[in-house]
């Protein structure tokens, strides 16, 4: 019997206290919110922690508490929660619980029990991170990359009970997503229903299982990473500790590699960036074509792409260490596969706009956003395509050009996606639509806003200016319009803050009061618009599975009644037969 | 690679007749979340090994004593495994009875694993090999460390097969049975695992 089949006929356990139905639930779509909500309520604490970088930088002693350890430790858990606990989860444990089992035609995830784990693995690991800004020393300031020998010395904030906290946490965290990961990667390759193929997924299914196949391999990785640098601050081996005198004392480590760690760490930390990236081209894939009326141009090298993309992402971590003191022909090598890597890259760009290109395009707010990423991870790649170069990067490296990069590929164009991903999928959710207006208003704020913050910070860069200082008074070399440049930029992330508190508000007003949005309010194709109930019920169907007939793309085909055809739409006599694309 | 030339646009619109066309391997479920699992941990020991390898080199490597116990270890692994795969040809044949002796033999060695291998650590302790005092002494409490506590939760697994097997009267067998081959599976996979990290050790 195949898993679907298995499945259908498997009798639905409801869960039957408040307990159960919203708190210890095995459901996936309740999992999807836990971890969403989650998610961003972490990530509102490292936004918070961002303004009070910003305020720090732009006006210089505005708190007097944020002294150079104090401007570290923000720069760590900002980094560390942005990238890790907010956007990590949220594609990952966020969408993909949600989407999966819905776009796959499935009950549920084919292990619930272990999906409900991950879950709390994963709140622990937020637990334990933010309980590292309550204890003797602070949360550890070593910078989201964790160098060693500096993250475990004295002179580094939290080097006491921070960095084990933190490192501790990622253990946990690490846990969590391989649980999570397993059931992703099974459920699409197990419980397909009837008639979906592999070539039938809609894209964003592909992304985030592609993303978690990353997952499984890369986080290894950190984990062993953390793993030796625990053994090294609590256990005293010198797994990454060279022979070093700290603050006058020659301590007992001796033989230890710090570029070992990085090689470690980047080995992770390349495919993490393609983790959080593959999920967002996925899902700006299916909000346009849905939104322009037309199927994704190119759909079977847009799955090449991701799986290309992915495969590379293993071969190109050294062009985070060009500076490392590495072999300079590790450098050669490592910046040909970066430069490789933009190829299929740039294929998926032409392909959303080939996509848009004599669209029925409606600009609601999910598509806005999307065009707005293909906007703004053009231009965080093109600037990646400099960095990874090595000798431009020389010059570049540890500027605000990189900090101008990573937050363009990182900071702003996933998180369009997920705003974007939230505006789409939230009325399947629910059953209401998010108010538009203020949708709008949230859009237009954020993408001008976020322009305005980062595309001058790429000349800071430009200028030499270098990241990871708590303030630049007194360097000659800073010219003065640099500083008049950091209020401008200071003034506009505070003003992109505010912006966000329209999107929450949103979200909490639309549930109780939004317009009822029945169950396909985006006449969109692919299976999760088509369940008998909105929101789905536990078990997703009732008592039969979908069947597929089709792919997810079938918009504005000729020659038919409406716009769209759903994929369980069986063939009709009436329907021509599709042309080729 | 031919699911991927397939052009899902064109009008071929049908539905594959039987479900077993669709998935993309006919493995149950189970056995292939363990099979991605093993392949994590793979990458996890791989990780090791490479680091291990790399730090070899350096000049201040000293290796360590080998404690005879060590050997009597990997015995006690291998009769383990072989507990376990004789449990799994119990459970396919149907009989209940070899599956419950065959468990308790394979249960039983991997708990003497993992007790002798704090009795190693101790003896090293005693001889003087500390955690800190040399990174051929780190490797070996990390490596050891990593691969027990794995075996622990494979060993976690195996409680759930005890109970099941004998508190309940009718047990689902199939279930059962599944959950027997899978325990064999990862109790090998621990195995090679860790006669390739100890050959390792050995040979610097």
């Amino acid at each position: 019997m195949t898993e679907a089949a298995y499945q259908e006929n498997l009798p639905l356990h409801e869960p039957h206290s408040w307990w159960t139905r919203y708190v210890f639930s095995q459901d996936h779509k309740v999992i999807a919110i836990q971890y969403t909500l989650t998610a961003v309520a972490v990530g509102m604490v490292a936004l918070v922690m961002s303004w009070l970088m910003r305020l720090q930088i732009g006006f210089p002693g505005t708190f007097s508490f944020i002294d150079p350890s104090t401007y570290y430790q923000l720069v760590t858990m900002h980094g560390m929660i942005m990238v890790i606990y907010l956007l990590t989860a949220i594609f990952l444990g966020g969408f993909g619980n949600f989407l999966i089992p819905l776009m796959v035609g499935a009950r549920d995830m084919v292990f619930p029990f272990v999906n409900m784990l991950s879950y709390w693995a994963y709140l622990l690991s937020v637990l334990v991170l933010l309980s590292s800004l309550f204890v003797p020393g602070g949360p550890t300031g070593a910078g989201w990359t964790l160098y060693p020998p500096q993250a475990i010395l004295p002179g580094t904030p939290g080097s006491g009970a921070g960095i084990v906290l933190m490192l501790i946490s990622l253990a946990l965290f690490i846990v969590a997503a391989t649980m999570g990961g397993l059931n992703y990667v099974t459920t699409v390759i197990q419980a397909r229903t009837r008639g979906l193929t592999m070539m039938r997924l809609p894209l964003s299914v592909w992304g985030i299982f592609m993303a978690t196949i990353l997952a499984l391999l890369a986080f290894p990785a950190l984990f062993v990473g953390a793993i030796m640098m625990l053994f090294d601050r609590l256990l005293g081996a010198s797994f990454f500790m060279p022979a070093i005198v700290s603050m006058g004392q020659h301590l007992d480590h001796q033989g230890g590699s710090p570029v070992l760690f990085q090689h470690i760490f980047w080995f992770f930390g390349h495919p993490e960036v393609y983790i959080v990236a593959l999920p967002a081209f996925g899902i700006v894939s299916d909000i346009i074509s849905t939104h322009a009326r037309k199927n994704i141009f190119g759909y079977r090298i847009m799955v090449w792409a991701i799986v290309i993309i992915g495969v590379l992402s293993f071969i190109v971590w050294a062009h985070h260490m060009y500076v490392s003191g590495m072999n300079p022909y590790f450098g050669f090598f490592f910046a040909i596969t970066t430069l490789i890597i933009a190829v299929p890259t740039a294929i998926k760009v032409y392909n959303w706009v080939l996509t848009l290109w004599h669209g029925n395009i409606r600009l609601t707010v999910p598509m806005l956003f999307s065009i707005a990423f293909v906007s703004s991870f053009t231009i965080g790649g093109l600037t990646g395509l400099f960095l990874g170069n090595v000798v431009i990067d020389l010059p570049l490296s540890d500027t605000y050009f990189v900090v101008a990069h990573f937050h363009m590929v990182m900071g702003v164009s996933p998180i369009l996606v997920v705003f974007g991903g939230i505006y789409h999928w939230y009325p399947k959710l629910t059953g209401k639509m998010l108010n538009d207006v203020w949708g709008q208003w949230h859009f237009w704020l954020t993408f001008i806003g976020t322009y305005l913050i980062y595309f001058p910070m790429h000349y800071l860069g430009f200028v030499g200016m270098p990241r990871r200082y708590h303030a630049y008074d007194g360097y000659e070399f800073i010219p003065e319009s640099a500083q008049d440049l950091n209020v401008f930029i200071t003034v506009s992330a505070l003003m992109v803050g505010a912006a966000q508190f329209i999107f929450l508000y949103n979200m909490y007003w639309s549930y109780r009061n939004g317009k009822e949005s029945g169950g396909n309010p985006w006449k969109a194709t692919s299976l999760e618009w088509q369940t008998p109930d909105t929101p789905p019920i536990h078990g997703n169907w009732g008592p039969k599975l979908p069947v597929v007939y089709r792919w997810p793309y079938d918009y504005s085909v000729p020659g038919t009644k409406d716009d769209f055809i759903p994929q369980n739409h069986p063939p009709s006599a009436e329907e021509p037969d599709t042309p080729t694309a | 690679m031919a699911a991927s030339k397939a052009k899902s646009w064109t009008p071929s619109v049908g539905v594959p007749e039987d479900w077993g066309t669709v998935k993309l391997m006919s493995l149950a479920t189970p056995r292939f979340a363990l099979r991605l699992l093993l392949t994590v941990l793979t990458v996890l020991f791989l990780l090791i090994f490479v680091s291990y390898l790399v730090r070899m080199g350096v000049y201040d490597w000293r290796p360590l004593s080998e404690p005879l116990l060590l050997w009597g270890n990997t015995a006690f692994l291998v009769f383990s495994s072989a507990g376990m795969q004789a449990a799994k040809i119990g459970a396919s044949a149907g009989d209940r009875n070899k599956v419950k002796i065959a468990l308790a033999v394979g249960g039983g060695f991997a708990i003497s694993f993992l007790l002798g291998q704090l009795w190693v650590w101790r003896e090293l302790n005693m001889q003087g090999y500390y955690l800190s005092t040399n990174p051929a002494n780190s490797f070996f409490y990390l490596i050891t460390t990593v691969h027990g506590l794995h075996l622990l939760g494979g060993l976690v697994a195996w409680a759930r097969n005890m109970r099941r097997l004998h508190n309940h009267g009718n047990i689902e067998f199939e279930q059962l049975s599944m959950s027997v081959e899978l325990c064999a599976l990862y109790w090998h996979f621990l195995l090679i695992v860790w006669l390739i990290l100890f050959g390792l050790m050995l040979s610097t």
